[in-house]
């Protein structure tokens, strides 16, 4: 699809009348020729992978290919089955398979990249907490993921959703504002909502380093992805009860374009700052790589 | 720009990392595309985060995976390594530095019982791959869309026989890269389609005097 910024949708569906993914749909099949039925039939079929790697992750007690994670989607699915959780049903099963999916990752486990692997547990967590709680049939799944699309194909137009351009904001923050829309439409959220949403979601992920631990997918990404899920959901909350984003979407997109485009590259995946680089992290790596201690 | 929904929502892939697993199963499944072929033996070099990182990315796994046929959401790259010796594919794997390339990158020389292929590829981001060098060869394939590689001699007509064929077998070309070794050397051609390119016209191409080899990629 060809859509360079949320005002666009948001004009585009007011002015032919059509549901945010109706005129998101649209644009995709315009730009690449493939029948509407069709994309639609691939949405479903990406969903239900999305629910495979949410359940298997939650099912195995394993370890990352690295030792690093593993284990605590099922330890935290534990306290909300024991009653003890906190949050709410709905908030912790999404933060539950939102770790799941991420774990998943971690052990090469079959994922949906939305946007990207390291990112992959935001949405379908907050999606299928979603449908368990709230009865969604698989069709408004579907129809709120093809807006996510839409609010992330905005962002990589005109930002970026990969962590080495534009840091971890790019990713995990693209994320929970594909999964902040998402979760507005689904809840009856009007247009604007939608992507009021998804504007207060990315805007409190700004600046956001992408300083993973031995340069892989794993710490701290496994539990950001249910930490973001959560954020996700404040975020759409707020939107529905009527808070507005003073700055509007595409701005705050723009912000974080500028912001990722000033950041320096040591936070920027190359695990050369922040976290990684921590004593800790730092012996986390030299244990994985098999690295001697320097003498 | 054009983003598909399903750069948003996807690709499905095996974890842990978009660029060094799933762009890594990609660069594998278009060497072997290239080949035509089982491979049978392998040489691969890992450049910059790739050689530092591809033991815990499992991106050893993905090219290997890759090079096997396996797609990027199939399960079995976890155990391509293994795998790799039960269906015939003898492979190393190694790192190396050159500053110039792109930090993502793999250098993969690969045979097939009657085939050989030398490319570098590198893996840009989000499962998206580019393939940067074929047999020494300056090109710039992202399989975004479908491709032709065509190789072939650097004489008058070369290229107007190939346009000839496309027009007349109904392909409109996309895009097109042209470049040669030297004048009245050897050529390579880059065709970009809108839709894939059935293998009856390919194999008209293929019987072109002066084409050398053609390789279809269709887009992942």
């Amino acid at each position: 699809m060809k859509i360079s910024s949320i005002e666009s949708i948001l004009t585009g569906a007011a002015h032919n009348r059509q549901a945010l993914w109706q005129y998101i749909l649209q644009a995709e099949f315009q730009d690449s020729g493939v029948p509407v039925d069709q994309l639609i039939h691939r949405v479903e079929k990406t969903y239900q992978v999305m629910k495979q790697a949410a359940r298997a992750g939650l099912q195995e007690d394993g370890k990352s290919l690295s030792g690093l994670t593993g284990g605590d989607a099922y330890r935290y699915y534990k306290r909300w089955q024991d009653g003890r959780s906190i949050l709410s049903d709905f908030n912790a099963k999404a933060v539950a398979y939102a770790i799941a999916t991420n774990e998943q990752n971690a052990s090469m486990g079959v994922i949906v990249a939305a946007p990207t692997a390291g990112a992959s547990g935001i949405l379908p967590g907050v999606l299928i907490a979603a449908q368990e709680e709230f009865g969604y049939l698989d069709t408004d799944i579907v129809h709120s993921m093809i807006v996510a699309s839409g609010i992330g194909a905005v962002i990589a137009t005109r930002a970026s959703v990969s962590g080495a351009a534009g840091g971890c904001q790019a990713e995990c923050g693209s994320a929970a504002a594909m999964a902040a829309g998402a979760l507005a439409y689904l809840l009856g959220g009007n247009h604007t909502q939608v992507m009021n949403a998804a504007a207060l979601a990315l805007k409190n992920s700004l600046g956001l380093a992408c300083d993973p631990v031995a340069g892989l997918v794993e710490v701290p990404c496994v539990k950001r992805n249910g930490v973001y899920a959560s954020l996700a959901i404040t975020a759409c909350d707020m939107s529905l009860a009527g808070i507005n984003s003073v700055i509007p979407p595409d701005e705050v997109i723009d912000a974080m374009f500028q912001i990722g485009s000033v950041m320096p590259t040591c936070i920027r995946e190359t695990a050369e700052g922040g976290l990684a680089i921590t004593p800790t992290g730092l012996a986390c790596k030299r244990r994985i790589f098999g690295i001697k201690e320097e003498e | 720009m054009s983003v598909s929904m399903f750069d948003m929502l996807g690709p499905i892939t095996v974890g842990p990392s978009s660029s060094h697993t799933a762009g890594a199963v990609r660069i594998g499944l278009a060497c072997r595309t290239i080949l035509k072929e089982d491979v049978k033996k392998a040489d691969i070099t890992f450049y910059g985060s790739f050689a530092s990182t591809y033991k815990g990315h499992g991106t050893d796994k993905a090219v290997v995976g890759g090079l096997l046929g396996f797609g990027t959401d199939d399960v079995r790259v976890r155990d391509s390594l293994e795998l790799a010796g039960e269906m015939g594919l003898a492979y190393t794997i190694s790192t190396g530095e050159n500053p110039r390339y792109h930090p993502n990158t793999v250098v993969i020389d690969a045979s097939s019982e009657h085939n050989h292929v030398r490319i570098r590829a590198e893996s840009v981001g989000g499962g998206a791959i580019r393939l940067s060098e074929i047999n020494g060869f300056e090109v710039s394939v992202q399989c975004r869309a479908d491709t032709l590689i065509v190789f072939g001699r650097d004489v008058i007509g070369t290229f107007y026989s190939i346009a000839k064929v496309m027009n007349d077998c109904g392909y409109n070309i996309g895009t097109l890269y042209l470049d040669r070794e030297r004048r009245a050397g050897d050529t390579v051609i880059v065709i970009e389609t809108d839709v894939s390119v059935d293998p009856d016209t390919v194999g008209k191409l293929q019987a072109l005097d002066n084409v050398i080899g053609v390789v279809a990629i269709e887009k992942f």
